[in-house]
């Protein structure tokens, strides 16, 4: 999508997603849900002027106001250093664990997939969980969450400006 | 006095926007003075040209907020390190450290602003209570009725929502500017029961407009309050205090301005300005940052009870009496939480928390036991705040990687179905607690990182594993069906991976250039200057002596803006009691 990963990658991130944090008939898994792109967007940030990192704001339009999540806000120069360090490090994180994962991933039986991940380092593991998580209940603005299924599968509104909530709602919801 | 008067470039610097220098700031511009503040943070929280409306990066977003560094400090080019003491060799581990927001209005943005006040007794411990062995627990040199007339301004200013329900209360001049906002469910069970457990719960003191307030909205309980900047602008500190000083006219803030340098003349005494790095520059200019300089007749330092020391610590000035960064004190946190069968909508609706009680700070016989047997004359805890727990991606992270994670989410055990008791337990003072410089460990700009040495006391700890079971069972009777103790930092050092981390993750940071009588005993004058260079004002929770078991902000605000004031001439009246 925005070139980090190469097609096959996509594909066997958004499986490997789908195995770390699965979905069920309910929730979507990570990985249905869009995980792979929200990560592609997080390490190609820097493809966009201003950085894709930190969503604008004060509203989604979801609940009323203006659609502005979509204004990316502008980073201080020591800021897109610190990211792009950051960045940089998840790259190579994920170059390796795909590259452990092997090309022929995808067609594994469930066991087997379970005992490959197993032999990437627990950095990749722990990254790709974290951001998983990120992609799967963070807004979809960052490209996980598709349609915000998940939310709706917790009963999530996410955003909720400018409506808020009633007194009574949080007094005696 | 003016800048053009004496050749300088203003009257005063504040260093820092948050809370503490947001106050001076309006304090000084409103009494004519032309004041600078430079903050090393970036800017998202008011526009800085007229009419300094809002900016609009503030929204319901845990990812940017909670996951991605947007208030600052990153820890890449601002890192900070932990130890527990000289024992753990120079450091213990190295990053986020107690790193409270970088930004214009600092840890005010994110806040979610309980603002009570202290005590009267607060101020009097070693004379009212008695010193405690291995700590230096110390009177502060002014009382409450001194601090009383601030206090109520400061409650006028930030605007605070309350009401006179906490029988603990210390007197007051007049009522709270506004009644409080709406209560959250989960703390209306939690009072319920804690009043059948005999102790007094009270709706919570705080920083959010519960009706229109001073131009801004009342709040509507959006749910993204502790840890987001408030996308309405219902709370009101630091914005309040920063855009009345723009509106004075004689008010600059200029961002990504990190003071590396307070200038003196040569004997030492006076300040003469700052010098600061300007951040804006490309990182590849050429010899680093570009350096300007600012000459002023006063320096305010409000960088906060870390960086305040810091700065210090790394001029060589200041620190006379050798106290500079130490008698650190955190809050001890106790957090209790509990499990409920139904949805109580803490994570998502209201405030974050509404009510708190102050029983374990007062303690009663059976406080009284339990420090006998600890071997300790008296226990002190702290306020419990009645709240709600996180969002869904925190949530989601606690549960790890497993087949069940999509049903756990939609249960929302650690979600909607928790209610979470927090104490911030009185920290006692302890001179081996402390922020030096880091030996090695460097920040972005080739200076020394702030390093934490602390370790708690045994007081701390007595207290804690006294309170505990007591919340538990106020939870119980609440309605949870399992309940869960954790603390930061760890009762038992030796556990390896404590559920909070080792390092201690309050952000109510006190004590390290704290107020005294002498120039022996205390970096701050009673007036809140510098002993050893009297124009220098500290603004910040550095300066206080104890840490009481009160959140800080309302309290460092009020002393701002005494000590401010003092420095104008325009100190205010004496206060009585209102009439009830
Ligand atoms: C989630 C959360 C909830 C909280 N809730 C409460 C609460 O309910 N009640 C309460 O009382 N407190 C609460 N706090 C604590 C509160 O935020 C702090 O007490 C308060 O912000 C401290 O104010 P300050 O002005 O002393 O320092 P800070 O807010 O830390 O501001 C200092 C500012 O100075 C800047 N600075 C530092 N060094 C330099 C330098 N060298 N040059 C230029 N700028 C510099 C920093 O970037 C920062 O912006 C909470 C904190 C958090 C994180
Ligand atoms: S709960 Fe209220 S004060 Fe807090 S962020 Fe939402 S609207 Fe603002």
């Amino acid at each position: 999508m925005f070139s980090n990963f190469t097609a096959s990658q996509l594909v066997a991130l958004r499986c490997v997603l789908d195995r770390v944090i699965p979905g069920d008939d309910l929730t979507p898994g990570a990985g249905e849900a869009g995980g792979a792109e929200y990560i592609d967007r997080l390490l190609g940030a820097f493809n966009f002027d201003p950085p894709q990192i930190w969503a604008g704001g004060p509203t989604s339009g979801r609940r009323g106001g203006a659609a502005a999540f979509d204004h990316w806000i502008e980073m201080g120069e020591w800021e897109k250093l610190a990211w792009r360090t950051r960045i940089d490090q998840w790259s190579l994180v994920y170059e390796a664990g795909l590259l452990a994962l092997g090309d022929d991933f995808v067609e594994l039986s469930p066991d087997q997939q379970t005992e490959r991940l197993k032999q990437t380092s627990t950095e990749f593991r722990s990254v790709l969980y974290e951001h998983g998580c990120e992609s799967l209940y963070g807004d979809p603005i960052y490209g996980g969450n598709r349609d915000a299924k998940a939310w709706q599968a917790i009963d999530y509104r996410g955003d909720v400006q400018p409506e808020g909530y009633t007194d009574q709602e949080v007094s005696a919801p | 006095m003016t800048g053009s008067v004496t050749g300088n470039d203003c009257d005063v610097v504040v260093i820092g926007s948050g809370p503490g220098g947001a106050t001076a700031a309006h304090i000084l511009s409103s009494a004519g003075w032309n004041v600078i503040v430079l903050e090393k943070g970036r800017n998202h929280l008011l526009e800085l040209t007229e009419p300094y409306g809002p900016m609009g990066h503030f929204s319901n977003d845990e990812i940017k907020f909670t996951r991605r560094h947007f208030l600052g400090p990153d820890p890449i080019t601002e890192p900070r390190t932990f130890r527990r003491s000289e024992s753990d060799g120079d450091r213990f581990l190295t990053g986020h450290v107690n790193s409270l927001p970088s930004t214009v209005g600092g840890g005010g943005v994110h806040a979610d602003g309980k603002l009570p006040r202290f005590r009267e007794v607060d101020f009097s411990l070693r004379s009212e209570l008695g010193g405690v062995e291995g700590a230096d627990v110390v009177d502060w040199p002014l009382e409450y009725s001194d601090l009383e007339p601030y206090y109520a301004e400061a409650e006028e200013l930030v605007g605070v929502a309350g009401e006179a329900g906490n029988p603990f209360a210390a007197w007051r001049s007049s009522p709270y500017p506004m009644p409080p906002g709406a209560d959250m469910y989960g703390s209306l069970l939690s009072g319920a029961a804690a009043l059948r457990h005999g102790l007094h719960p009270y709706r919570a003191p705080t920083g959010v407009n519960s009706v229109p307030y001073d131009g801004r909205p009342a709040c509507n309980n959006c749910g993204f309050c502790a840890f987001y900047g408030c996308p309405i602008e219902a709370k009101g500190d630091p914005v309040a205090l920063l855009r009345r000083a723009l509106n004075t006219g004689r008010c600059q803030i200029i961002p990504e301005a990190y003071v590396h340098e307070i200038t003196t003349d040569t004997s030492g005494k006076k300040a003469t300005g700052v010098r600061y790095l300007d951040l804006r520059a490309p990182v590849d200019n050429p010899g680093g940052p570009p350096v300007h300089e600012i000459r002023s007749d006063y320096v305010v330092l409000a960088g906060g009870a870390f960086e305040t020391p810091r700065l210090l610590l790394r001029n060589g000035l200041g620190n006379s009496s050798g106290l500079v960064g130490r008698n650190l004190m955190f809050h001890f946190q106790t957090m209790v939480a509990g499990g409920f069968p139904e949805r109580l909508w803490g994570a998502s609706r209201g405030r974050s928390v509404t009510h708190l009680h102050d029983d374990h700070i007062v303690g009663d016989k059976a406080q009284d036991v339990a420090a006998n047997g600890a071997g300790l004359p008296w226990l002190r805890g702290g306020i419990v705040e009645h709240g709600g727990a996180a969002g869904p991606i925190l949530e989601s992270l606690s549960y790890g990687s497993n087949q069940h994670h999509a049903a756990s989410m939609r249960a929302s055990a650690l979600r909607e179905r928790l209610w979470v008791f927090t104490m911030q337990g009185e920290d006692l003072a302890q001179p081996n607690n402390r922020i030096d410089l880091d030996p090695s460990v460097r920040d972005a700009w080739g200076f020394a990182s702030g390093r934490v040495t602390y370790r708690p006391h045994r007081h701390e700890i007595a207290t804690s594993d006294h309170v505990a079971p007591i919340l538990e069972s106020v939870l119980r009777d609440a309605g949870a069906e399992w309940t869960a103790v954790s603390t930061s930092p760890p009762t038992n050092e030796n556990d390896p991976h404590p559920a909070m981390g080792h390092a201690p993750v309050s952000y109510h940071i006190m004590g390290t250039a704290r107020m005294g009588d002498s120039p022996e005993s205390s970096v701050v004058d009673p007036s809140g200057r510098l002993w050893d260079i009297d124009n220098v004002i500290v603004a910040d929770s550095s300066v206080f002596p104890t840490s009481t078991g009160y959140g800080p902000t309302l309290s460092l605000v009020a002393l701002a803006a005494r000590a401010t004031r003092l420095a104008v001439g325009d100190p205010l009246p004496p206060t009585a009691p209102a009439k009830p």
